[in-house]
């Protein structure tokens, strides 16, 4: 029998422990000289690099904790005194300024890289990347991951059209693969791929399982802040054994909740989708303008497309590594594209499954990548659920176009409007 | 009998109404904001109930809105502007569908149910263009006062393009043209077509349903509301209390709870 305050709350304290350990091996390797990949969330390809053994670095991760922690107008500051447009990327500047610095940050310091991984699943990922290949002079590879095409969806595997689309993945990982042996001077080990894939397999399993759980009441956890913080282990954790057990025991405090009926908050009003990337220069600030009106967010696209599509539980077939593996990469990757160019219907199916009564959209200035598509998805959702959706736009880096004053104005009108809208549907269902 | 409050604290001015059990305004007040936003709401409540010779004891609830709702540290609860302006265009026009309120800094298209109920709103975002506050700049660049901007524009003939979307550098576009040689009246009207359109497509997009209803300091402008009707081919519905109308759906809402009040009152006694 495992006491309450052994297990509620773990997987918060665990993830931070687990990603302040990350930061701290990463530290020892720029000490040592280790050399690093340097990889992007949205395919990571962390299978391929952790069986060379390398230290994976995901500039996006880093360049948030500068957000995070108040620091992200120095680094900001310093890209744009290099000469970077105040409308660039805030994480790429953020990064831009940690190279320019020696690789130092408010966690510690970045291993130099030798080899620079992007793929197409954001535009700005490829000029990211090639940042890095010409500031170190190092090897970039490329991954061009086929996407959906239409709103209707990939092409299912199964198909002549997916089988294509899995054949060209599979072609260019056996590329990088060759590059990855001849920086490392290491053959690929298949033994160990099938071990670190068997470990992102047991990660998926898990995350799947705890999604799935937050769609009971009262909400399990918060998708904004504590959704966070397991994502921030998905990918740096990603096919590890530490990372496997981690998800395993978040399953297990999640269980626990449901079955004892513990929420997220004490007092459970109203339940949001939370649609965006999070507003990490006023991070706490920002969940508790919702949470103090009793709105908890119970699902977000950003776990969705931050988690490299590793939400949808896919299970690799170890007994062909590289095969299943170009079909997960094309799976996962396609639905985190999804996530931010077609997502209106799984919205509507998020706020059936959920239950929610209302949707936040957060486009952030410096990446119109998800942010463009917002407005017309809003319009979509709205048309087919008579549900309140808040457009608040601000940033994810950028404090200088991050007005509380003006968010909270918002989100205060919005909890009215959902309040009035509640009264309505009992007012309607006491007349009928 | 008794009254209830509603005190708008805006950006620029603050507004105070306060109204009898019939919900008729018996009292109303505008200030300058200024720096000191509590006494701003104090003065302008006190103005409010000397101007409907209303004691302060008679006054059952009060309630803030506006950006200074916060500070309105004698009332009793705050609402959102946006869910006031509603309120308020609801009740002095019904039929209202949609409101275009206009302040200092602020531009909100608001969706509301024939109750004044917030269905979905829109609002400038980041930049006061297409707000009071470009009005603002036209009138200390052209040295005209405020007042003076919607007759001046109307006897337009040939009004300018004003392209800028930024209201500082709208200062200097418009001295750029009267440099050239235009007409003060045509500068003012293109100042004026610049920040309805801009108001048009926040209109757009909550869907503009009619009746539409027309809210804040800038309804007062002729030329505004003249330029409104023209991109929107709809007549907009303005009053002689418009500039109220936050204050006013404020003290609605503080109305409403002053009725539930004496009715659950009156359950309890039962």
């Amino acid at each position: 029998m495992i006491a309450e305050q052994e297990i509620v709350g773990r997987g918060a304290v665990e993830g931070a422990r687990l990603m302040r350990d990350w930061f701290a091996r990463l530290d020892a390797a720029a000490e040592r000289k280790e050399p690093a990949a340097y990889v992007f969330v949205m395919g990571s390809l962390a299978e391929i690099l952790r069986a060379f053994d390398m230290h994976l670095v995901f500039p996006e991760i880093n360049s948030l904790q500068t957000a995070v922690r108040h620091v992200a107008h120095e680094y900001l500051g310093m890209a744009e005194d290099y000469g970077y447009s105040p409308d660039v990327c805030g994480y790429v500047k953020a990064d831009v300024a940690m190279q320019l610095q020696g690789g130092k940050h408010s966690m510690g310091r970045l291993p130099k890289p030798a080899l620079a991984l992007a793929t197409n699943a954001c535009n700005t990922y490829v000029k990211w990347a090639e940042f890095w290949e010409r500031y170190y002079k190092i090897p970039m590879v490329t991954l061009d991951i086929p996407g959906s095409r239409t709103a209707a969806g990939g092409a299912a595997p199964g198909t002549d059209a997916f089988e294509s689309d899995r054949r060209y993945l599979e072609i260019q990982l056996r590329e990088l693969i060759t590059e990855c042996e001849r920086i490392t001077g290491t053959r690929l080990d298949m033994d160990r791929l099938r071990e670190v894939l068997d470990y992102t397999n047991r990660m998926a399993a898990a995350w799947k399982r705890v999604l799935e759980l937050n769609r009971g009441r009262p909400a399990l956890f918060n998708a904004l802040v504590d959704g966070t913080v397991y994502l921030g282990v998905l990918n740096a954790l990603r096919g590890t054994r530490e990372g496997a057990e981690y998800f395993e025991r978040l399953v297990e405090e999640m269980e626990y909740k449901a079955a004892h009926r513990l929420g997220t908050i004490q007092d459970e009003k109203y339940r949001l989708l939370f649609v965006g990337v999070p507003c990490y220069p006023i991070f706490r600030r920002f969940h508790e303008m919702f949470a103090d009106q009793g709105g908890v967010f119970v699902a977000s696209s950003y776990l969705w497309f931050a988690a490299g599509g590793l939400d949808l539980g896919f299970q690799y077939d170890l007994t062909r590594p590289i095969e299943s593996l170009a079909e997960g990469v094309l799976v996962g990757v396609r639905h985190a594209g999804d996530a931010m160019l077609f997502h209106d219907q799984s919205l509507i199916e998020q706020v059936d499954q959920f239950g929610a009564d209302g949707i936040v959209y957060h486009p952030v200035k410096s990446c119109r990548t998800v942010s463009t598509s917002l407005a017309g998805s809003r319009k979509a959702v709205m048309k087919a659920r008579d549900i309140q959706c808040l457009f608040i736009e601000s940033d994810m880096m950028d404090r200088r176009v991050v007005s509380e004053a003006q968010l909270k104005n918002r989100i205060d009108a919005f909890f009215e409007g959902l309040g009035s809208q509640r009264l309505r549907t009992i007012a309607a269902t006491v007349t009928a | 009998m008794r009254y209830a409050g509603g005190v708008d604290v805006g950006s620029t001015q603050t507004k105070a109404v306060v109204i009898d059990e019939a919900r008729r305004i018996v009292g109303r007040a505008l200030i300058m904001t200024g720096a000191n936003v509590v006494t701003a709401a104090q003065e302008a409540f006190q103005a409010a109930l000397d101007d409907g010779v209303v004691r302060e004891a008679d006054v059952g609830y009060v309630i803030g809105t506006g950006y200074g709702r916060y500070k309105v540290t004698f009332g009793n609860d705050q609402v959102t502007e946006i869910s006031c302006h509603a309120r308020g265009a609801a009740h002095l026009f019904p039929g209202t569908r949609t409101v275009l309120d206009m302040g200092g800094q602020d531009t909100k298209a608001i969706r509301v149910t024939d109750t004044g109920d917030v269905l979905d709103f829109c609002m400038n975002d980041k930049c006061a263009a297409g707000t009071g506050r470009f009005l603002q700049a036209a009138s200390f660049a052209l040295e005209i006062p405020l007042g003076e901007l919607g007759g001046i524009a109307q006897q337009s003939t040939r009004p300018v393009k004003i392209s800028t979307t930024c209201t500082v550098f709208a200062e200097s576009e418009v001295l750029g043209w009267a440099a050239k040689g235009k007409k003060i009246e045509d500068i003012l009207m293109g100042v004026h077509r610049s920040i309805a359109a801009r108001s048009v497509a926040l209109l757009r997009r909550v869907g503009v349903e009619e009746r539409v209803t027309f809210t804040g300091g800038v309804a007062r402008n002729v030329a505004m509301v003249a330029v409104l009707n023209e991109l929107l081919g709809v007549p907009l519905q303005v009053g002689e209390d418009s500039h109220y109308m936050g204050a006013l759906g404020a003290a609605l809402f503080a109305m409403d709870r002053i009725v539930a009040g004496q009715a659950a009152n009156v359950g309890a006694a039962s």
